[in-house]
């Protein structure tokens, strides 16, 4: 009882931080980082379900990402569909394909279920440059619109900032109901054991698969998310290396952790703007940062920045009482 | 609780942190997106190294009207989302006047409705037609639309009496362009396209193209790609032993080219900026003097061959120079003196914009070149 009473407070105090943020930063260039964490907090979040929880990897969820930015992009700039609609169906649209190669490519486990992941983003990724009619190929597809509540358009960073983070914590909102259910548990058990989850009566090749066209889905609504707000999308933003960006960002912040996500897409949507400062060696100090906070901080962010915190607060309580 | 407050607090903290700006006042703050890194990376460096050459230089020479110019770079690793978050740092926290770049057609295109809405002058350094053409209000461009590249080939290809073409273009944003353009400049020419295939940007072999092509009744070849792709298809010509006439694009106008292509670039024939020509340029040209200080510059600062790349960028410089000169100092008034630019010799060819053209070039910005034994030569 208690810890359900933790958890609505940590959530609502990470609402009012959200709601509080634009009044410290003000209009500028910081809220529009702060709206492409919020696209990239969904996306982590997605993938954390996925291979935090249920421990399966993906390396394809970038093409995930950019079906639904496509299909939103397509429907609304060529089709002049309602930009709402256009990203309904894009997520139904991703979920029902997830689901669908999710039954063969479940059955594959480590090493493999990465290559056949891996393969699938790459397939995403070179439809999205080949099929030029549809999506502009390399050079990109622009005009599409702005997303709009009645004639309340949201074509501002800060708009956008309070329209990407309401999609941000209503994911955060429902990924902690199911992994604090009977399904996130389950999903636990097939990650420590899929046998013994199997033993216990959980249908684990099912779950695997619906926990997979979840997590795609989720990162299509981000994808559409995107597409409206930069009102223009590219191939080069979905390639396997933003896959692989997506899963430090889950690794760094913190495996099965959904704060984690958070801080994980926070931490590496705002590190390299911060290390614009060092000019053409902003690479190789992101490359060692990341080395560092993986080798001192196995756990993740959400899980070695209190220990760093505390044993600084110990170290500056010895002091003192070395002083004394 | 424990855990989560601390890490917040700490996120957030970081976040404000990055918020510290600089000022300067007595500078001219100028922004610049080239994709230094990433596939593009053969256009963002030499455009990066030409912008700051050309600042450095305007500099020394104590500036334009007395000011400084300041040249903010952010390097966009050919990524239209970092393009974007790179654009909004430019206005919005570095407070610059107007921004050059970026490299691609991608990211220029992405970066369009950023500075349309914050009235920011960009002089994007990417070829794609569509960047200004319609005209957008902030937005100029200083590389040759690929449209008049292939006019240059297609004119030559009417004096032979060549008709049938075969084109085997890269799928990337720059071979999509070329194809668009080769195909929809055809009919005018009365130029017949009997074969259209393309490769991956990647692939190391194309014999299976070029044989379908030498099946066919096509008359010449044309082949739109940047390095190395062409390279392949020519050494692939040559083994195939097929005789029709090679076109490049000018994608390959570097002496990188010729290295990959070895003993097999010999007889290529391709539409070029004049860059690489510039010492054979006859006396009378307007360009001849400003291609030869670069060129000598670029070989002065980086011990390396000035290309069309990084002329782009040296233009776009030039022109906003320009534009301050006439006594332009706001975003707004550097972009309606931008647009009164006229016969302005750059690397790119002689830049004249108006409020229909913001492209700025006509055809003789190209030459058609031919390469003779590993070096160009003008075709006449």
């Amino acid at each position: 009882m208690l810890s359900a009473y933790r958890e609505i407070v940590k959530f609502l105090l990470l609402v009012a931080i959200v709601l509080l943020l634009p009044l410290l930063i003000q209009e500028g260039y910081l809220l529009n980082v702060m709206v492409f964490v919020g696209i990239h907090s969904i996306l982590a979040l997605a993938l954390n379900l996925l291979l935090g929880y249920a421990g399966q990897i993906s390396l394809g969820h970038a093409g995930f990402f950019g079906l639904g930015a496509y299909i939103s992009g397509i429907l609304t700039a060529t089709y002049s569909i309602n930009p709402w609609a256009a990203m309904l169906a894009a997520a139904t649209l991703v979920t029902l394909l997830a689901f669908i190669v999710g039954f063969p490519i479940l059955k594959l486990k480590g090493h493999y279920l990465a290559m056949a992941t891996l393969g699938l983003g790459i397939i995403i990724y070179i439809i999205f440059n080949e099929a030029v009619d549809h999506t502009g190929g390399p050079s990109g597809l622009s005009g599409i619109p702005n997303l709009s509540l009645g004639g309340f358009s949201f074509d501002s960073d800060l708009r956008n900032y309070y329209l990407i983070w309401t999609f941000t914590l209503v994911a955060i909102g429902l990924s902690l109901n199911l992994v604090n259910s009977r399904i996130g548990r389950a999903l636990r058990a097939i990650h420590d054991s899929e046998v013994a989850a199997r033993v216990m009566g959980v249908n684990a090749r099912l779950l695997k698969v619906q926990i997979f066209a979840l997590s795609a889905g989720l990162s299509a609504v981000a994808g559409s998310l995107y597409a409206h707000t930069m009102t223009f999308v590219a191939p080069a933003s979905f390639g396997f290396n933003f896959s692989v960006e997506l899963v430090t960002m889950v690794i760094i912040g913190g495996l099965a952790s959904i704060y984690g996500s958070l801080l994980g897409a926070a931490l590496l949507t705002v590190l390299p703007e911060m290390l614009r400062a060092f000019q053409d060696y902003d690479i190789i100090v992101y490359g060692l940062l990341l080395i560092v906070i993986t080798m001192f901080m196995p756990g993740g962010l959400v899980k070695g920045l209190p220990g760093v915190l505390t044993a600084l607060r110990r170290k500056a309580a010895k002091e003192e009482s070395g002083d004394a | 609780m424990k855990r989560f407050l601390p890490t917040t607090m700490l996120t957030f903290l970081l976040l404000l942190s990055a918020s510290l700006a600089f000022a300067s006042p007595a500078t001219i703050k100028i922004g610049a997106l080239f994709s230094v890194t990433g596939p593009p990376s053969f256009l963002g460096e030499p455009e990066r190294n030409s912008a700051k050459m050309v600042v450095d230089e305007i500099n020394a020479k104590g500036g334009v009207k007395g000011k400084k110019l300041e040249l903010i770079v952010y390097d966009t690793q050919g990524d239209a989302t970092k393009a974007v978050q790179a654009a909004n740092r430019l206005i919005k926290e570095d407070k610059v006047v107007a921004i050059i770049g970026p490299s691609t057609t991608g990211e220029s295109m992405a970066v369009i409705p950023v500075v349309e809405k914050e009235g920011i002058p960009l002089i994007s350094c990417a070829a794609g037609s569509k960047i200004t053409d319609p005209v957008k209000k902030w937005v100029f461009k200083t590389a040759q639309n690929d449209g008049l590249a292939v006019a240059k080939i297609y004119e030559y290809l009417n004096k032979k009496k060549l008709a049938k073409v075969a084109i085997l273009t890269v799928s990337d944003g720059f071979g999509s362009s070329g194809r668009e353009q080769l195909k929809a400049h055809a009919e005018k020419f009365g130029i017949q396209v009997v074969v259209d295939e393309t490769y991956g940007p990647k692939d190391t072999d194309m014999t299976s193209q070029l044989t379908k092509i030498r099946g066919s009744q096509a008359q010449a070849i044309i082949c739109w790609g940047t390095n190395p792709g062409p390279a392949v298809v020519a050494k692939n010509v040559k083994q195939l032993g097929i005789k029709l006439p090679l076109f490049m694009s000018h994608g390959v106008s570097s002496k990188k080219f010729i290295e990959l292509a070895g003993d097999a670039s010999d007889g290529i024939m391709l539409p070029s900026g004049k860059v690489i020509v510039s010492d054979v340029l006859p006396a009378g040209d307007k360009q001849k003097k400003s291609l030869l200080a670069f060129v000598k510059d670029y070989q002065n600062h980086y011990k390396a061959e000035g290309d069309h790349f990084g002329g782009h960028a040296w233009d776009a410089v030039m022109l906003l120079k320009g534009a301050v000169e006439r006594g332009a100092d706001t975003p707004a008034a550097i972009r309606d003196q931008l647009e009164k630019t006229t016969n302005f010799a750059g690397i790119g060819g002689i830049f004249s914009y108006s409020a229909a053209d913001h492209a700025g070039l006509g055809k003789d910005a190209f030459v058609l070149v031919e390469i003779r034994n590993k070096d160009w030569t003008l075709v006449k």
